[in-house]
């Protein structure tokens, strides 16, 4: 019955996807029916010849690993494509003689950039949250994952998408909305994969055999149900055909730019912030083998996080048609936000209190130590750069890009090394990593990028912004803006030099993670994780 | 009165007091007495069950063999 299911809907789409890729408008739109046709026929495929087969039994005495395993494969593979894509975007600033002639338009900057953001962003960071809240969630709540196969959809099925961004983006197809440029019908598949996740999470929180909810959780929830909630209000628009991947969005004006950064800020807010700090809260005392620092302060930290963020996103439009009270409330309650961002910090950090030798002899708690500051950083430098007079000299600047990046690089991508770091040796059940000596070195490799990228970028940003109201004594402008481009060549070669360091440092995680599967010896007592083929 | 109007001056007065005495409720409910040992139990979650699931005490599911279930559960 099921499989029967199964195979009516695999055949209807094929079928369908066949029909748009003869009819579709565009490339992007032809490409992208040719990828569902040639998936949706190879599972039909794959369905039919296993239909005899036996459905193996789960086992409720184990935790559902598999999907895991998975999701760490993709998240370290997306973070080395999207830190090269970041790296030779890089550098076509830097020699633009790298737009390639003979790729015109293809692989511009433009169409590179969205590539580089989304993969990082969505790729490496969505798989690293995915696979680690499946983790998390079983681990705390002492059961096994709702849903059986369920998760491998929404793994798949997530990666499906992903591919359909990155090949819409190269072949011309976005909405121009930054962070959410995929077209509608990437859109809705992506609805459809979200909406699986919440059941599945959800699902296995309900079934627990632990009391409470553990705090990881509540900030892993409220990532998925905000996600779930811009994702479709940022992205409510109607299709110019069903056989073109043009749409036109129903918000116009300066109604669509609020939404926009409403949805754009939270992105930031809740998937780069709230489920990255379900990851702390786990991973961080699991390290350091000491339960946080105050429960009680990540109670507090959790509902003034998410009470303050969702109001911030104003601060990405001051000194535009937005009303003046809507850029002030998000600018004061940026800056509010300061106060549950470094609550935050304090109880990581004073979570290896007493333990503090630890950094001494364990690279992976140092990754997870320096995440924790860059943190900090950050959303220091976030709340000052909301205030509007602080903003009308960093707005548009590269000083934008270096604060991003030192959230991203040194938060996000730190905190998902650690917890990498500690995955892969306890899935694949292996005693330890394959040398602790490669941690140390992919630490300092990354350590000193991210310190040439924000350096760079403060100088750049700050000097691009002092160039474009420089003004003389007749009040004419001194520079134009070819005088700023030339200006900021030196720095940068320094930002691409740092891109290089950190993505050497996640090749060396790529290679390590994978000689330690490879090389070293299987702990005795759980004979059968590793299904035989 | 239309409908923006009606919602921002809504959002501003009594949501907005709402929210604010929900945010107030929430650390009361934190820091109130006898919430310490909660607290303490919630936050040594991670440090159990690492490696399989709690065994299953009610009779739905397929019984097991011990209870230690009972006993971590504080």
């Amino acid at each position: 019955m099921w499989n029967t299911a199964k195979l009516v809907v695999l055949g209807v789409l094929a079928v369908l996807a066949a029909l748009a890729a003869n009819y579709g408008r565009d490339l992007a739109y032809q490409v992208h029916a040719v990828i569902i046709l040639l998936v949706a026929a190879g599972l039909f495929i794959a369905t039919l010849r296993r239909w005899d087969e036996p459905v193996p039994a789960a086992n409720p005495n184990e935790y559902m690993d598999g999907v895991i395993r998975a999701g760490v494969i993709a998240t370290a593979f997306w973070g080395a494509v999207g830190f090269l894509a970041g790296v030779f975007i890089a550098f076509q600033l830097a020699f633009p003689v790298l737009n390639f002639d003979w790729a015109q338009p293809y692989l511009n900057f433009s169409r590179l950039r969205p590539l580089h953001t989304s993969a990082v962003i969505f790729a490496f960071g969505g798989n690293a949250l995915i696979c680690t809240s499946f983790y998390v969630v079983q681990r705390t709540s002492a059961a096994r994952m709702w849903g059986g196969n369920l998760a491998w959809f929404v793994f798949w099925g997530y990666q499906l998408f992903i591919v359909l961004a990155a090949t819409g983006y190269v072949l011309g197809a976005t909405q121009s909305k930054e962070y959410a440029e995929p077209e509608w019908y990437v859109d809705l598949w992506l609805t459809i994969v979200w909406v699986a996740y919440l059941a599945i999470f959800l699902g296995t929180i309900l079934k627990r055999k632990e009391p409470h909810i553990y705090v990881a959780n509540w900030f892993y929830l409220s990532f998925i149900v905000t996600i779930a909630m811009l994702h479709i209000v940022n992205n409510l628009s109607i299709p110019v055909s069903i056989w073109g991947s043009k749409s036109v969005q129903v918000f116009a004006g300066v109604q669509d730019a609020m939404t926009q950064w409403w949805y754009g800020h939270n992105a930031v807010g809740f998937f780069l912030t709230a489920g990255f700090l379900g990851m702390m809260y786990y991973f961080v005392p699991k390290q350091a083998e000491r339960p946080v620092f105050s429960y009680k302060l990540s109670i507090v930290h959790f509902w003034a996080l998410i009470f303050l963020y969702i109001w911030a996103g104003p601060h990405h439009l001051h000194y535009t048609a937005l009303p003046d009270w809507a850029s002030t409330l998000g600018m004061v309650f940026s800056v509010i936000l300061w106060m549950p961002s470094w609550g935050g910090m304090i109880n990581g950090l004073m979570t290896l209190s007493g333990a503090w030798d630890k950094l001494r002899t364990d690279p992976i708690i140092r990754m997870m130590v320096i995440s924790i500051g860059f943190y900090g950083m950050s959303t220091f430098e976030g709340p000052m750069m909301s205030i509007r007079a602080v903003n009308s000299l960093s707005h548009y600047t590269d000083w934008t890009i270096g604060h991003v990046h030192s959230g991203a690089l040194g938060w996000n991508g730190m905190i998902t090394f650690g917890a990498l770091y500690f995955l892969v040796p306890r899935l694949w059940n292996r005693e330890r990593l394959y040398s602790l000596a490669m941690v140390n070195w992919h630490f300092w490799l990354a350590t000193i990028g991210i310190v040439l990228y924000a350096a760079s970028m403060w100088v750049t940003g700050i000097m691009e912004g002092l160039m474009w109201r420089e003004v003389d004594a007749q009040g004419f402008l001194v520079n134009s803006f070819a005088d700023t481009v030339a200006a900021k060549f030196p720095m940068y070669v320094v930002r691409g030099l740092g891109g290089v360091l950190f993505l050497a440092g996640a090749l060396i995680m790529c290679y390590n993670l994978w000689m330690t599967v490879k090389g070293q010896p299987k702990t005795s007592d759980q004979p059968a994780m590793v299904p035989a083929e | 009165m239309d409908t923006y109007s009606l919602l921002r001056q809504l959002a501003d007065s009594w949501v907005l007091l709402v929210l604010f005495l929900f945010f107030i409720g929430v650390v009361v409910w934190a820091f109130r007495p006898g919430s310490r040992k909660t607290h303490r139990d919630t936050a040594n979650i991670p440090f159990r069950h690492e490696d399989k699931p709690a065994p299953d005490d009610a009779s739905e599911r397929t019984g097991d063999d011990d209870d230690s279930a009972e006993e971590t559960r504080q």
